[in-house]
């Protein structure tokens, strides 16, 4: 029994982190880190209000995921970007703090929410969650052509007959998505440092565009994998590795590529 | 003859933004092979025309006419003053081989055609040399160089470019310049080309859409600078001097304080080579 929950929590997280790695990939491309920041902490109500409903949280993460869509791309379709996003975040938590309020048996089920939980994985309905991720890392390589070329130049991409603003919600549509599907298995406090660290290491370390996406989606792998190790292994919540390693994934790209370009100056002054 | 006949035709264009209006019955027609400068002080509207032409502005009223229709497939676009993130992992060929298939589905696949057509194209700009570099870590001049061949691999039948000789200095200039008009002939193409300095192009422009006041001069170079064709344009006396090789447009009034695009525009006025 111990063995076949294992298996799914692997399973699961094996699907989530590639999805994750995949989407962070362009979420870093395209600037939009503080959607992918929102987003999550969003969904939070939403996981609340299913279980005071007593329904599948993953419902729950989906609606106010989707509820943040609609709220970001609504509030700014008059620009600043960043200002809807936290409009509609702050909104979204308000709820979050009534439906809080309003159930009693929270504090295990939170705390697995905000930081993820290897036993909170084996409790959910994997098949939904897995269907929902493979969603979203299908629709990311399947535009990922037309979300470069955006991620480029809204102009160019335009030029190219890629419609910008369809684009800018088909994409938080898909980070809605890929969010819905992470928060059970690492968190909602730590989704975001899966959608960045492993990405931003990637993009400094390659200048392929396609190369870039899979290594994001391999750190994010390793990140995920060396997390539930590490959580089994300790006891301690996945979130705090998954925080710990997707910033270090970074700081190591960051450091990388300093290191290459002291490299390439020093080749050419002498 | 295909050639001969008209590419695109700008309609009595007039184009309001805000309530204000940019373009004011704008019209002129541009035949295949032309090689045309669109001329025009900050502020004129050339990035409104070219982007009304591209159909991202609708036109309060006229209407632009692309012939064979299918608008965008027949047109390549470099915008003004694109900024490539360095942080982007992208060489030049990736960019390049967007233009080709960017607004298609899928991840791009290492097709041998594809490459081929790449490296062609990268070859026809001069850009092999840093095919394989990132292209935000690139010179302003090299990234030009990248975005022309973005916007010429599917051989459009009319480019246009927005103030593509900005940020160049004077030899990177002259270069661009017989690049497009060697690859105009090459591709039997129509460029439309914008920019507030006239006198780069007139080795290679055979026409001139000459923008002030919202209104537009246009025809050939000859016949649009002209003393009398555009003091109508400014509304307002301007001569047009020729000296060295080089034309000037100077109004009567820049010097007592009246406003003219012209005045605004201080290159056209000091032109001291
Ligand atoms: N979206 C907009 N809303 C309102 N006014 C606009 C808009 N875009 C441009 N304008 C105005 O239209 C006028 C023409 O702008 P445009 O960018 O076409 O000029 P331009 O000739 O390309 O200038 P530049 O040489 O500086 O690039 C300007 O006065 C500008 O303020
Ligand atoms: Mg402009």
């Amino acid at each position: 029994m111990f063995a076949s929950f294992l298996v799914n929590t692997w399973i699961v997280a094996t699907i989530v982190a590639a999805t994750a790695g995949v989407v962070g990939f362009f979420v870093v491309l395209r600037g939009n880190s503080f959607a992918a920041h929102a987003l999550p902490l969003g969904t939070f109500p939403g996981a609340a209000a299913a279980s005071l409903l007593g329904v599948n949280p993953l419902f729950g993460l989906l609606t106010f995921s989707g509820l943040g869509v609609i709220g970001i791309s609504q509030l700014g379709k008059a620009g600043r970007p960043e200002i809807a996003t936290a409009l509609s975040l702050v909104m979204l938590l308000g709820l979050g703090a009534l439906f809080l309020s309003m159930s009693n048996e929270y504090s295990q089920a939170t705390y697995a929410l905000l930081f993820g939980e290897v036993l909170g994985v084996s409790s959910l309905d994997i098949v939904p969650v897995a269907v929902v991720s493979v969603v979203s890392l299908a629709l990311t390589t399947l535009l990922f052509r037309p979300l470069l070329l955006n991620a480029v130049s809204p102009e160019l991409a335009e030029a190219r007959s890629v419609p910008a603003g369809r684009t800018d919600i088909l994409f938080l549509g898909i980070l809605a998505l890929t969010t819905s599907a992470a928060v059970p298995v690492v968190g909602v406090l730590l989704v975001f440092s899966l959608t960045i660290g492993p990405p931003s290491a990637a993009r400094a370390l390659t200048n392929r565009p396609v190369g870039a996406m899979l290594l994001s989606a391999g750190l994010s792998l390793l990140t995920v994998w060396a997390s539930i190790a590490l959580a089994l292994l300790l006891g301690w919540p996945v979130g705090f590795f998954v925080g710990g390693l997707g910033a270090l994934a970074y700081g190591l790209g960051r450091v990388w590529m300093e290191w290459v370009r002291s490299r390439r100056c020093r080749a050419l002054s002498g | 003859m295909r050639e001969e006949s008209g590419v695109l035709a700008v309609q009595r264009v007039s184009v309001s933004l805000s309530g204000r209006r940019i373009l004011d019955e704008v019209d002129f027609a541009l035949h295949g092979g032309a090689f045309c400068g669109l001329i025009g002080a900050n502020g004129s509207g050339k990035t409104t025309l070219l982007r009304t032409i591209l159909g991202f502005v609708t036109p309060t009223s006229g209407r632009v006419v692309i012939d064979g229709g299918r608008r965008l497939a027949q047109i390549g676009y470099v915008p003004q003053k694109i900024v490539l993130d360095p942080a982007i992992p992208m060489r030049t060929r990736d960019l390049v081989g967007l233009g080709l298939d960017g607004h298609r589905l899928g991840l791009p696949l290492a097709a041998r055609a594809r490459r081929r057509l790449v490296d062609a194209m990268l070859e026809a700009v001069g850009a092999t040399s840093f095919a394989e570099q990132r292209v935000g870590e690139l010179s302003g001049g090299e990234q030009q160089r990248a975005l022309i061949a973005h916007a010429l691999i599917r051989r459009p039948r009319l480019l246009l470019l927005d103030e593509p000789l900005a940020n160049l200095d004077i030899r990177s200039i002259a270069a661009t310049v017989s690049l497009l008009r060697r690859l105009a002939l090459e591709y039997r193409m129509t460029v439309l080309l914008s920019t507030h300095d006239m006198n780069p192009l007139l080795p290679a422009m055979d026409c001139i859409v000459y923008l002030a006041n919202g209104r537009a001069a246009t025809g050939r170079t000859e016949d649009v600078v002209r003393g009398e064709v555009l003091s109508r344009l400014f509304g307002e006396h301007v001569d047009v001097i020729r000296v060295h090789g080089r034309i000037l447009v100077i109004a009567a009034g820049a010097g007592n304080g009246a406003s003219t695009d012209i005045e605004r525009n201080p290159e056209h006025v000091v032109q001291v080579p």
